[in-house]
C-alpha cells in the first residue's frame, strides 16, 4: 500500500498543477509598467489636430488612458460600458487613438459615441510601444502624481470597472 | 534526399525567410550591419501578439513596430543588452525567451539539476537496497555436478 502512496502524491500534485494552468490567461502578462510613472508623450489631438495632448496635462487628477482603434473589434463591445462610465462623471477619460487613420476615428466615434474627454492619436504605434501596449484595447488607471496603477489588457468588462476600476479610482480620489 | 523533400525544404526557407524580407528589404540594403544585429536580437525576443513567434519571425503588426523600434535603438548606437532592457521595461521579463538569472528564476534555472541530482539519489539508493536483497548462494557439489551433465548433454 505505501509504495502506491508516492506515486499517487506526486500524481496529485501534478493534477494540481496543471488545473491552475488550465485557468490562467496566457496573454495577461503582468505589466512592469504598473507602479511606474506613465511614459511622456506629446501627440496630436484626434478632432483638433493643431492641438496637442501630454499626460502632464492630467497631472493632479486621477484619470483614464483607454487605447483603442476604429479596426479593433474587441473596441466595440467595451464602448457602450465606456460610455456608460462617463455618464456618470467618475473620472476623465481620455482616448488613445492607436494606429488609426484620423477620419475612420472620427466616424467610429460619431457612430458609437464618444466617451473621451479627448482622444490622443498614436498614428505609427510609437506611444502605443513605450506604454507596453500589445493587445488593444487597453486601459491604464493612471493617479494624481502620473503614476500608472492599474492596467487592464482587453476589454473593459462591467466586473473589472465594477470590481476594480471604480473601486481603484475612488481610493485614489481620496 | 528525395524530390518531395527538397521540395519541401526549398518551401520552408522560403516561408522562413518570407517575414524578414517582406516589407523589410529597403532597409536591409540600406544598412546590413544594422539588419544582421536586428534579426540577432529579434530571434530572442518573443512576439507578444503571437505568443510563440519570435519578434524576427513575426508578420503581426505590432511585431513590426517593434522591429522597426530595434532597428532605431541599433542605429542610435545601442548595444543588444541596452535593447533588451528597453523592451523589458515596457513588455516586461516575458519579451525574453531566454530568462534572466536572478532571484525569481532561480528555480526556473536549477529545477532541472535539481530534479536530476534528486533522480540520482533515489536510483543509487534503490540499487544499493537491491544489492542487499540478493544473497549469494553458492551450488553444492551435486548441483556442481548436474549443471556439468546438463551443459556437456546440451553441446551434444
Amino acid at each position: 500500500m505505501n509504495r502506491f502512496l508516492l506515486p499517487l502524491g506526486i500524481f496529485v500534485v501534478l493534477v494540481g498543477f496543471l488545473a491552475v494552468g488550465l485557468t490562467l490567461n496566457p496573454r495577461e502578462v503582468p505589466s512592469p509598467l504598473v507602479g511606474k510613472p506613465a511614459p511622456a508623450f506629446s501627440v496630436p489631438q484626434l478632432h483638433d489636430e493643431t492641438a496637442k495632448f501630454s499626460p502632464q496635462e492630467m497631472a493632479g487628477k486621477v484619470w483614464l488612458l483607454n487605447v483603442w482603434a476604429s479596426w479593433c473589434v474587441s473596441c466595440r463591445e467595451e464602448h457602450p460600458i465606456l460610455n456608460e462610465f462617463a455618464k456618470t462623471g467618475t473620472t476623465p477619460l481620455v482616448g488613445l487613438n492607436y494606429k488609426d487613420k484620423r477620419e475612420d476615428g472620427i466616424r467610429w466615434l460619431a457612430r458609437f459615441g464618444n466617451p473621451y474627454l479627448l482622444s490622443a492619436v498614436d498614428s505609427d504605434g510609437r506611444v502605443g510601444i513605450n506604454y507596453g501596449v500589445y493587445g488593444v484595447p487597453e486601459t491604464y488607471v493612471i493617479d494624481k502624481a502620473g503614476v500608472i496603477r492599474f492596467k487592464q489588457i482587453g476589454p473593459v468588462t462591467p466586473e473589472v470597472l465594477q470590481k476594480k476600476i471604480i473601486p481603484l479610482v475612488q481610493e485614489l480620489n481620496k | 534526399m528525395n524530390k518531395a523533400t527538397i521540395l519541401l525544404s526549398v518551401a520552408c526557407a522560403l516561408f522562413l525567410a518570407h517575414p524578414v524580407l517582406a516589407k523589410e528589404a529597403a532597409p536591409l540594403a540600406e544598412d546590413p550591419a544594422v539588419e544582421q544585429r536586428l534579426i540577432q536580437i529579434s530571434t530572442e525576443l518573443r512576439c507578444l501578439v503571437c505568443q510563440n513567434e519570435s519578434l524576427a519571425g513575426s508578420q503581426a503588426e505590432l511585431a513590426q513596430d517593434l522591429r522597426r523600434e530595434v532597428r532605431d535603438l541599433i542605429k542610435q548606437g545601442n548595444s543588444d543588452q541596452q535593447v533588451k532592457d528597453f523592451l523589458v521595461s515596457r513588455y516586461g521579463d516575458f519579451v525574453l525567451y531566454r530568462p534572466q538569472l536572478k532571484p525569481t528564476t532561480w528555480l526556473l534555472w536549477g529545477g532541472p539539476f535539481v530534479l536530476l541530482i534528486v533522480g540520482l539519489a533515489v536510483l543509487v539508493n534503490y540499487l544499493r537496497r537491491r544489492s542487499r536483497l540478493i544473497v549469494e548462494a553458492p551450488l553444492s557439489e551435486d548441483e556442481k555436478k548436474r549443471a556439468e551433465v546438463l551443459l556437456k548433454g546440451d553441446q551434444v
